[in-house]
Formats: structure tokens, C-alpha cells, sequence
């Protein structure tokens, strides 16, 4: 077996280790540190389901986003849910057989990938155009975009220019779930893409990419406006 | 009226500005002298290991609100909040920005307490904490109100008041307080209110109003102070007691009370409903403020607590009062407590005890202002949003003429008077009425297409902020009610019923 397919098996348990330990160390400085007083954005929901019901909102289709920009909302919203089924199609490379349910979204991936495609550049494009996100945008804030442009762009062009032996690729990433990694395929685009998702996965826990596990410990979305009926003591997010 | 700034122009279509940096660079309030910073246990100047104790602070905030650390990871510069905050649109600073706000602090925490920033700063624009980083958080962290605004649009619930109110605490931890706000507060520690205000002075005040009330309507409504046999113990802010208008909605409480029989008083002790220590972050003081109500309400051996207009002093009361006085174990369960002026009213009306004589406003047409607290950060009633449907219902119980202004600019999205938030001084006249270009647009689109005469509010920060801030407009300094002076004077008072 090739230096490549060491070198990427490494990298890919390494990110994979960063990401997963990273995320879970966030996650429980957030689960640990209190919130002391009751701070929803009102008007707030006033049960528990009401609270359950405003984060599926706020987290399925972004409605304060929607709020707040409808433009932003779009391309967010079109980036979003097109990188969740292209992920949901990428599921065939770690499962053999596939789920039927897999099976059945897959095709409709190659189409979100073009709709990532637009909406990342929709969302690049306001960082040029709207004087006042040109002002806060750092240059880690064009580098994100930029990555996942490339991974995008990179994937799409597997699918469409220069094809892979994905049998391969299957077989490489069924055997590191294994740990007895399968030769992996060394045409540059295949190596460029995984390179560029072993990045994004390291970056994963030291980025704002910690806006997704964020968003469910935010304690103006997910407390429930009951101040009065019940006294709130600190430790508890309810 | 004159000014020594540019007065904003109100067009007809409200429009977002273009950025112009540093044009509010200028602006900051008087530093807290030392014996205001004292009086609340703060260093009296700037302390000479400032870097390492603001740095110290700031750990400890970030250990101490989950609020603190998950909107300084979160926020993934969308922009959805950078044309939603008042002094954003009425100053064109970027730095007003709720984002660029946030990122005064965001790019220290990350300079010190991330692994991006300390390794590589220049990528994710992380500085070193310095006098100069430290001057802008004073000046920026004080052209925020805290009103929330932003938080309603942020995809992730970022809500700036909250990092405002850090920054605040960090200054002052290190000897950079306000003067404003940590003078008020020293005063409430000391004398009971706000205004500094002692209790014969309260006494006298309070049988002067009574006398007026009883040359006007010729009926006996009394104002009691620490009447040991009340029922209620009405706690409202000091401004109430004598600054105009909202001395009217205290006649309208008393009214209201009088008429529906209900056995009410004031307290000497607990004589400010007004807690600034919200508003500097700091729930040491915010305790010991609210603590004399609960102590007020233990003495007198009321049964219930009544809360009069006032937007962050609502707030407090709704969301912080059980966590930080409670439990009220001792007050009538079949009330909720506390309780809003609006609410107890409301809850009259609905029982049939007040009679309305509407023609009596007839002389006006009446918009609402929804006060930024009251409206993103508590609630009335039973419901979610009875906040904005109650004071509504009082305002239509007693007037026939009302109408609301734009959609955008009431309810959860309403825009803050550009006063609150500890901002209502002198020092910061310019902000002040800078910050009320949104508020004042949408009363002027009102004021052009229904003839409005008079808009109503329910905060005492918000009263004053726009009697001083109208006149720069060319609008009426008296244009701006309390709604319980409305609902005072369309109540038809005597015992007929």
C-alpha cells in the first residue's frame, strides 16, 4: 500500500479525533458553565414543548435569520439544507449496503451540490458587496468560505470532469471504520478534496463553525419564560 | 432646538446608512469618581495591574454566564443583526453595529482564550488587550442600551446586552465605572431611590398630589405612604413622584386603586422600582437594590406587589426578582408576583371594577411605544406577547382615537427610546437623540398619515428620553403620556357602581 493512503488513513483518524474531542470538550464547558438568570428573548414559549418547538424552528429553517435578511436568509438557508444532503449522499462511502433511505436521497445530492455551490457564493458575495459585512468580516471569515467552495467545487468536478474510482474510495473508508485502511485512489483532485474535509474537520472546534452545537445552549432561545411561576436557580438551562 | 451636532434628517423612507468609521468615536460618558466607585465596591481609578484584573474578570464572567461563552463562540459574522440597532442607524458607526459591538470584546477573548487567536491572531482578527482597546470598550459600551433588538434577529440568539453588560462590569472592575449609572445606584444604596429623594420629601410630594387630585376631580384619592395596613405595596420609579409626565401615571395608579377599592402604599424604604445594576452588569448590586423591596413588603405585611411604568425596572422585577429575592411564599397566590400596573388595571377592566369616560381623550390621537425591556425582556398576562397586548387594551379602554405605528418598529422589533440602558444623561445628549432617529421616523410616518397627537409609553427612562429629545426634531417635548395617564383621566371616579 502507498505513503498516500497512510498518510491520509493518519490525517483523517487525527481530524476525526480533534473534531469529536474538540466539539465534546465545547459542548461541556457550555453544559457546565450556569445560567444564572432567565434571559429568553421574549415573547418566549411558556412550556417545555414550546421551547422544543422554537429551537426546531430556529435551527430547521433559521427563522430569525429570516427576521432579520431575507437575502442572507436564503443562501444560508439554500447552503444549509443542500450540504445536508450532499453529507446524507456521502453516507454510501461508510455503509455497505447502503440504507434504502440513503439510497433514495443520494441522487438528489448532485444537485445540492450545485446548490451549495450558489449558495456559498451568495454568501461570499455579500462580504464584497454589503459595505457594512465587508466591515466584520475577518480574513478567517473568507477562508471558511473559501474552503468549503473548494470542497465543493473539487466534489462537483469528480461528478463531472475527472472521475474517481469510488469503489475505491468506498473501499479506503469501509476499511479505516475497520482500522485496516484499503488503498486509496491517488488522483490529485480525490487527494485535494479529502485533504480540504480533513482540514475542515480540524478546524471544526477552534472556529465559529461552534455556532452548531452553540445554537442549542443559547439561553435566549432555549429558556422557557416562566420567571414567576417558577424560581429559577441558576444551574438549570429550563 | 440648538444643537452642537448634526441633527438627523427623517425622510420619508427610512433608510440604512452607509458606514462611516469612527463617526461616534468621540462619544463617552463621565467616568464614575471614586467615591461612586467605592460605594459599590469597585477600585476608585484604574487600577495599575488593569490588563492582568480585566483579563481575571473576564475568566470569571465566561465561567459564570453560559450566555457570555456560547455567544463568543457562536457568532459567525452573518451580519443578519448590522442594521438593527438604533444607534447603528442613527450614527453610522460601525462600530454601533450590534457585531462590531460584540467584537470589541470577541477579538480579546479570542486574542487570550481561544486556540485560533493565540497562535494565530492576524487570521481571526484577535489584538492584544491594551489602554487603547480598553478606551473603545468604554466609549462603544456605553452607545449601547441593552435593549435587545439585535438578539430578536441573530440567528443564534446572540444578544449583545449581555457581552454590553460584561464590558461594563470588566471597566469597572478595574476602576473605569460610569458616573452616572454607579452615582444613581450609591444613592439607592444610601437613600432609597434614584433621585436621592428622602422620605419627607417623599411625604410632602405625595400630599401635594393629593391636594391637585382633589382640586381637579374634587374626589379624596389618597396617596399613602408605608401604610402598615395596605394590601398592595405599589413600587414604581422615583421619576414618578414628580418629573412630568410621568407624575400623571402616578395619579392614574392612585386612581385606579381608589376606584377599585383596593388598599394600597408607597414605601420610604423600597421608593425606587429602577434597578441600574442591570444595566452595569452587576448582580451584587442588583440584588442589594431589589433586596429593600422584598424587605419593603416583609415589613409592611402587604399581600401583594404592584410595579409601576417602567421598562428595565419591569424586567428585573418579571425575570430576576424570584431568582435573586425570592421566593414570595409570603404574598397572595392567587396574584401573580410580581405584578405589572398594567396587568393589575387590565385584570380590573376585565372584572368590570372601572368605568371609562373615553371622550375625556378625545382631544387626542394615541400611538404606543413599546419599551425595549417590557418587550424582549419580560412579559404580561398569561400569554406569550400579552406584553404588548395589555398596555393596548388599557390605551383603547380609554381613548376611541388610537393606531400603531409601523410593524418593524413595535412589538419585539420596537426601537429603543435611544435613552435607556444607563444612557440618559447629559454627557450623552448627542447619542441620545441620534439613537431616537428610528423611533422618531416611524411617529413622524404616524404623525403625517393619522394626525397622532401624542404617543404613549410605559417606562420612565422612555418618558424623559423623548421629552428631551422630541424638541430637536421640531416635535413636542409634551407629546410623550404615561398610559396611566390616559387610563387617570378617562376613569370616571365616585361610587355610582
Amino acid at each position: 500500500m502507498s505513503i498516500v493512503t497512510y498518510l491520509y488513513a493518519g490525517a483523517f483518524y487525527l481530524a476525526a479525533l480533534i473534531l469529536v474531542v474538540g466539539v465534546a470538550r465545547k459542548v461541556g464547558v457550555y453544559a457546565r458553565t450556569p445560567a444564572p438568570y432567565k434571559i429568553p428573548t421574549t415573547p418566549a414559549p411558556i412550556t417545555m414543548p414550546g421551547v422544543a418547538w422554537r429551537m426546531f424552528r430556529e435551527t430547521v429553517f433559521f427563522e430569525s435569520l429570516f427576521k432579520a435578511s431575507k437575502w442572507t436568509w436564503l443562501f444560508g438557508w439554500i447552503f444549509h439544507f443542500a450540504m445536508l444532503i450532499v453529507l446524507i449522499r456521502h453516507l454510501r462511502y461508510f455503509l455497505d449496503p447502503v440504507w434504502l433511505w440513503v439510497a433514495i436521497i443520494s441522487p438528489f445530492g448532485v444537485y445540492a451540490g450545485w446548490a451549495m455551490l450558489l449558495g456559498l457564493s451568495g454568501l461570499w458575495g455579500r462580504r464584497f458587496l454589503v459595505d457594512r459585512v465587508r466591515y466584520i468580516s475577518a480574513p478567517s471569515d473568507h477562508l471558511m468560505l473559501a474552503l468549503l467552495l473548494a470542497i465543493v467545487s473539487t466534489g462537483l468536478m469528480m461528478k463531472y470532469v475527472w472521475h474517481t474510482d469510488i469503489v475505491a474510495v468506498k473501499a479506503f473508508f469501509l476499511g479505516l471504520l475497520r482500522f485496516d485502511p484499503a488503498p486509496l485512489p491517488s488522483d490529485p483532485l480525490l487527494l485535494t478534496h479529502l485533504a480540504l474535509v480533513v482540514i475542515l474537520m480540524a478546524v471544526f472546534p477552534v472556529s465559529k463553525l461552534l455556532h452548531a452545537p452553540g445554537v442549542f445552549f443559547s439561553p435566549t432561545r432555549n429558556q422557557v419564560d416562566n420567571p414567576r411561576e417558577f424560581r429559577h436557580q441558576g444551574i438549570r438551562s429550563s | 432646538m440648538k444643537a452642537e451636532f448634526t441633527i438627523p434628517v427623517v425622510t420619508n423612507i427610512p433608510t440604512t446608512p452607509s458606514v462611516v468609521d469612527g463617526a461616534m468615536a468621540h462619544s463617552r460618558p463621565f467616568v464614575a469618581k471614586s467615591d461612586h466607585q467605592s460605594a459599590l465596591g469597585f477600585p476608585e481609578e484604574l487600577v495599575e495591574d488593569w490588563h492582568d484584573r480585566a483579563l481575571a474578570k473576564m475568566k470569571e464572567l465566561l465561567g459564570k454566564y453560559r450566555s457570555l461563552q456560547v455567544f463568543m463562540d457562536s457568532c459567525v459574522k452573518c451580519g443578519a443583526c448590522t442594521d438593527k440597532c438604533h444607534y447603528f442607524l442613527g450614527t453610522s458607526d460601525p462600530k454601533n453595529m450590534p457585531v462590531a459591538r460584540q467584537d470589541l470584546m470577541r477579538k480579546v477573548y479570542r486574542r487570550y482564550f481561544t486556540f485560533a487567536g493565540k497562535y494565530f491572531p492576524w487570521l481571526v482578527g484577535a489584538v492584544d488587550l491594551t489602554r487603547e482597546v480598553l478606551e473603545e470598550w468604554y466609549s462603544y459600551y456605553h452607545q449601547c442600551s441593552e435593549c435587545r433588538r439585535c438578539s430578536v434577529y441573530c440567528p443564534y440568539g446572540i444578544d449583545t446586552a449581555e457581552i454590553t453588560m460584561a464590558g461594563r462590569e470588566i471597566l469597572a472592575s478595574v476602576g473605569i465605572g460610569q458616573k452616572y449609572s454607579n452615582e444613581i445606584i450609591g444613592k439607592v444604596f444610601k437613600i432609597g431611590n434614584n433621585l436621592g429623594l428622602p422620605q419627607p420629601a417623599m411625604a410632602d410630594t405625595l400630599l401635594d398630589l393629593e391636594e391637585e387630585i382633589k382640586e381637579d376631580i374634587d374626589v379624596d384619592v389618597r396617596l399613602p405612604l408605608d401604610n402598615a395596613d395596605a394590601e398592595v405595596l405599589l413600587v414604581t420609579p422615583s421619576a414618578d413622584f414628580f418629573a412630568e409626565p410621568h407624575v400623571d401615571g402616578l395619579i392614574g395608579y392612585a386612581k385606579v386603586f381608589h376606584q377599585a377599592g383596593i388598599p394600597w402604599t408607597l414605601s420610604s424604604h423600597a421608593s425606587e422600582a429602577a434597578n441600574f445594576g442591570l444595566f452595569i452588569g452587576n448582580d451584587e448590586s442588583m440584588q442589594k437594590v431589589a433586596a429593600r423591596i422584598r424587605e419593603a413588603a416583609l415589613e409592611l405585611g402587604v399581600r401583594r406587589i404592584v410595579v409601576g411604568e417602567c421598562g428595565h425596572a419591569w424586567r428585573v422585577a418579571y425575570s430576576y426578582w424570584n431568582t435573586l429575592i425570592g421566593p414570595f411564599d409570603f404574598l397572595d397566590p392567587n396574584y401573580p408576583a410580581p405584578q405589572h400596573i398594567c396587568e393589575a388595571t387590565y385584570d380590573l377592566i376585565q372584572a368590570g371594577a372601572l368605568k371609562f369616560d373615553k371622550e375625556q381623550n378625545d382631544d387626542k390621537v394615541v400611538t404606543f411605544h413599546d419599551s425595549c425591556n417590557v418587550a424582549r425582556g419580560s412579559r404580561m398576562g398569561n400569554m406569550p406577547g400579552g406584553q404588548f397586548i395589555i398596555p393596548r387594551a388599557l390605551i383603547r379602554a380609554s381613548c376611541n382615537h388610537f393606531v400603531d405605528m409601523r410593524e418593524d418598529s413595535i412589538r419585539e422589533g420596537t426601537y429603543c427610546c435611544g435613552g435607556g440602558g444607563g444612557l440618559l444623561t447629559d454627557d450623552l445628549t448627542e447619542l441620545r437623540v441620534k439613537g431616537a432617529l428610528p423611533r422618531v421616523q416611524a411617529l413622524h410616518e404616524v404623525i403625517e398619515q393619522y394626525q397622532v397627537t401624542h404617543m404613549a409609553a410605559i417606562c420612565a427612562i422612555c418618558k424623559s428620553q423623548f421629552t428631551k429629545v422630541l424638541p430637536f426634531y421640531s416635535l413636542g417635548m409634551d407629546m410623550i403620556i404615561s398610559v396611566h395617564q390616559l387610563v387617570g383621566d378617562a376613569l370616571v371616579m365616585g361610587s355610582e357602581q
